[in-house]
């Protein structure tokens, strides 16, 4: 596309070019008064797709899945007001797990700002504390470069949402069209290299390391690190664990892989955490479900490496001793250049102790049960999707069970809503996933609670014939509040039932899709194997599981990370 | 411990707001704040007097770092630094307390800027402590009204912030 300066273009005309400059594949909105124009312009093209949500929080949802699976920054369109309002859940959910999105909203015109106006709301004030950065524009003049920057700013660094606020009237407006090549800002340049001095003491630590872990969080896959984390991890004959976020990144089937950690982490991975002497993180943030109590994890004394491109993740909640910032594939470019030239320790002593640990087999659950166990629907799929479908998935009990029993053995297989936990996020997020992975086995795991917060989204899968399996894991209860008042509460199960639910069959045939009832252990597998038969079709599969299962291993709120509840099977 | 914090800042609309929101969103406190423009118009200069501990301190300066309008940071109070306040006070000055009220305005180096009746109003510059002590030193019944800056600061010698 020629960059040289255009004929006067309208705002509405500027945005729709600027989202071609980006190679922009699809936008997820929904149309209102405010960005009136700017669909217009998006009429009169096809360069750029539109899809078409039913809730404005879905349109997030499904940019950001767009984004997770396929690394490119996911954009939506929202108008003015409750607009906004609406897809703030969806902007917080991307913001806390870094997921780069440019999320342009319709503002009332300049001249009705702070008059409160119809369908007004003051969107940068609103979204400010959940976004990387926002803007209102409020010349036609800057409305180029303002978008520019909102894709540079979303993408590099540590990523995340950014919001472009358009007044009505700015959109209408003309001026030159000249899209900006690079953008440059005295305020924001984001670190590459790591120091080489620290990367120099993380490697005598590591080459001295006795009891050597390596942990892993959702940055290794948003800087697409993971084929320099294996070879880091094979290298050193190291064991690696993978935050809830990370999963994918070492492959879920590798015997140096120790599982997920933290509040439902594996019992060898939480073990291993605690007891090691050399901790290498890198991407990840410590946070509270991933060491539990920070106090506790200090009891054991170790060395902490840090590798983050965001220097407030490091020092947060657990004080380091080898903190570097920079880009992890840079820095780790780096590190294996120096390992490779020294010395890599010995550890099998501390490989026996991890298959003692391992030995325990915390995830296993009573197979020769009547009633349809979670955790047996999820090993089926994992079989019958052999371990390559892209799983999106709600939040609760049956998002720790797929984390859990789903064995990930690539990047961006895996996307769930890790840091707002948003319930709501798995079907929109699965419509994004397929959109940008067309072809591609989709499924989402879900639950009865948590697919009735984006249901309306069915509607959209039958517009763009996204033939998405949803997984429906249901056990008429909000699962993990259940299993909270069980432990916690004296059994009082107060508001966690889901009386009068919907009869799913029905429901998804009224969205004009297929759906099946499975009420037995023996129809599980022949169930997934139907659903995943049907390429073109969305299958809704309603799994009368058991209400009194739970997650196990558990770490209470508040416990150290050795502090975990097992299962009785044990 | 205390501690001042010396941003520059992009001059966009909202920036003020990025950074008191910043402060109140993770809990850090904020004893003072002041923003002006600079010698360069694209850019403002805000002064944050805060506390807490050092770790609390680190965290706030990485959070601030991090957002994108803000070009500089730096904590003052790390090294040599001088910091002043300015405080209009208005006191009551009938016949009975103009002379004292004058005595003690030199005292502290202040001056009368505003003259009435019964009333003064005294200009006085310093650190914060040297507005508190004038202060304490008045009787209280005699203060009518007071307004203070909040704390600037700058670093000594070859301590500079600027891009």
């Amino acid at each position: 596309m020629d960059r040289v300066k255009t004929s006067a273009l309208s705002g509405a005309e500027i945005v729709v070019r600027c989202l071609q400059e980006e190679a922009v594949e699809y936008v997820f909105g929904y149309p209102g008064g405010a960005v009136l124009f700017i669909y217009d312009e998006l009429f009169k093209q096809d360069k750029v797709k539109h899809v078409l949500v039913r809730h404005e929080q879905g349109a997030v949802h499904a940019a950001d899945g767009y984004s997770r699976s396929s690394q490119k920054v996911g954009v939506a369109l929202v108008t003015s007001g409750p607009g906004v309002t609406n897809a703030v859940t969806g902007i917080a959910t991307a913001y806390m797990d870094s997921i780069p999105l440019v999320v342009i909203t319709g503002q009332v015109p300049t001249h009705a700002i702070g008059l409160d106006a119809f369908q007004e709301c003051d969107t940068v004030g609103i979204t400010r504390p959940i976004v990387k950065h926002n803007m209102l524009v409020k010349d036609v003049k800057d409305l180029a470069s303002a978008i520019k920057k909102a894709f540079h700013i979303a993408k590099t660094g540590r990523p995340g949402p950014v919001v472009v606020d358009i007044p009505k009237d700015v959109t209408a407006a003309v001026c030159e069209f000249e899209y900006p090549e690079a953008i440059a800002m005295r305020s924001y340049n984001p670190v590459k290299k790591g120091h080489s001095g620290q990367i120099r003491k993380a490697m005598q630590l590591l080459s001295e390391a006795q009891r050597p872990m390596i942990y892993t969080g959702g940055g290794v896959i948003l800087s697409d690190s993971s084929a320099l984390l294996r070879e880091l991890v094979k290298f050193t004959g190291f064991p690696c664990t993978n935050t809830l976020m990370g999963l994918g990144a070492y492959p879920g089937t590798d015997k140096q892989f120790l599982g997920m950690l933290g509040m439902h982490g594996t019992y060898e991975a939480n073990m291993a955490m605690q007891h090691c002497d050399v901790l290498l993180a890198i991407g990840a943030r410590f946070d509270d479900r991933v060491i539990g109590n920070p106090a506790h994890f200090a009891q054991n004394p170790r060395k902490i490496i840090h590798i983050d491109i965001d220097p407030s993740s490091i020092s947060k909640r657990v004080k380091v001793d080898v903190p570097i910032v920079g880009n992890i594939p840079d820095v780790l470019e780096d590190l294996l250049k120096l390992l490779r030239a020294g010395h890599v320790p010995d550890v099998s002593a501390w490989w026996k102790q991890i298959e003692a640990w391992r030995g325990k087999d915390c995830l296993r659950y009573d197979r020769n049960a009547k009633i349809i166990k979670p955790q047996f629907v999820l090993e089926k799929l994992y079989e019958i999707t052999r371990g390559d479908a892209f799983i999106t998935s709600d939040v609760g009990q049956h998002q720790m069970w797929a984390a859990q029993f789903y064995k990930f053995d690539k990047p961006r297989r895996w996307i769930n809503s890790g840091g707002l936990g948003t319930m709501g996020f798995g079907l929109p997020a699965a419509m994004g996933v397929q959109l940008a992975n067309p072809g591609a086995t989709v499924a989402c795991v879900t639950g009865e609670s948590s697919i009735m917060m984006c249901l309306q989204e069915l509607s959209t899968c039958k517009q763009y014939r996204l033939p998405i399996k949803v997984i429906n894991l249901n056990n008429k209860y909000m699962g993990m509040v259940r299993q909270w008042q069980q432990f916690f509460h004296g059994n009082r199960y107060s508001e966690s039932y889901m009386d009068a639910l919907p009869d799913f069959v029905k429901l998804a045939e009224g969205y004009g899709h297929r759906g099946v009832l499975v009420e037995k252990p023996a129809d599980v597998e022949p169930a997934l194997r139907e659903a995943f038969a049907r390429k073109n079709e969305l299958v809704f599969l309603d799994f009368i599981t058991d209400q009194t299962e739970n997650v196990y291993p558990m770490i209470p709120g508040g416990k150290g990370i050795t502090e975990m509840i097992l299962s009785e099977e044990l | 411990m205390r501690h001042i914090i010396s941003i520059l800042v992009e001059n966009e609309a909202g920036a003020l707001s990025r950074i008191s929101g910043l402060f109140s969103a993770r809990g850090y406190n904020i004893e003072s704040l002041t923003v002006a423009p600079t010698e360069d118009a694209s850019m403002s200069r805000m002064t944050i007097v805060t506390s807490g501990s050092d770790d609390v301190v680190e965290q706030i300066t990485k959070q601030l770092n991090k957002l994108i309008d803000v070009v500089k940071v730096v904590d003052l109070s790390e090294a040599e630094h001088i910091e002043r306040e300015l405080m209009l006070i208005k006191v009551r000055a009938g016949q009975k307390e103009r002379e004292d009220m004058k005595r003690m305005t030199d005292i502290f180096r202040g001056r009368i800027i505003d003259v009435s009746d019964n009333t003064y109003t005294i200009e006085l510059t310093g650190d914060g402590r040297k507005l508190d002590a004038f202060i304490q030193a008045l009787d209280h019944g005699t203060i009518i009204e007071t307004v203070r800056t909040g704390t600037s600061g700058i670093g000594r010698g070859n301590r500079i912030l600027r891009v």
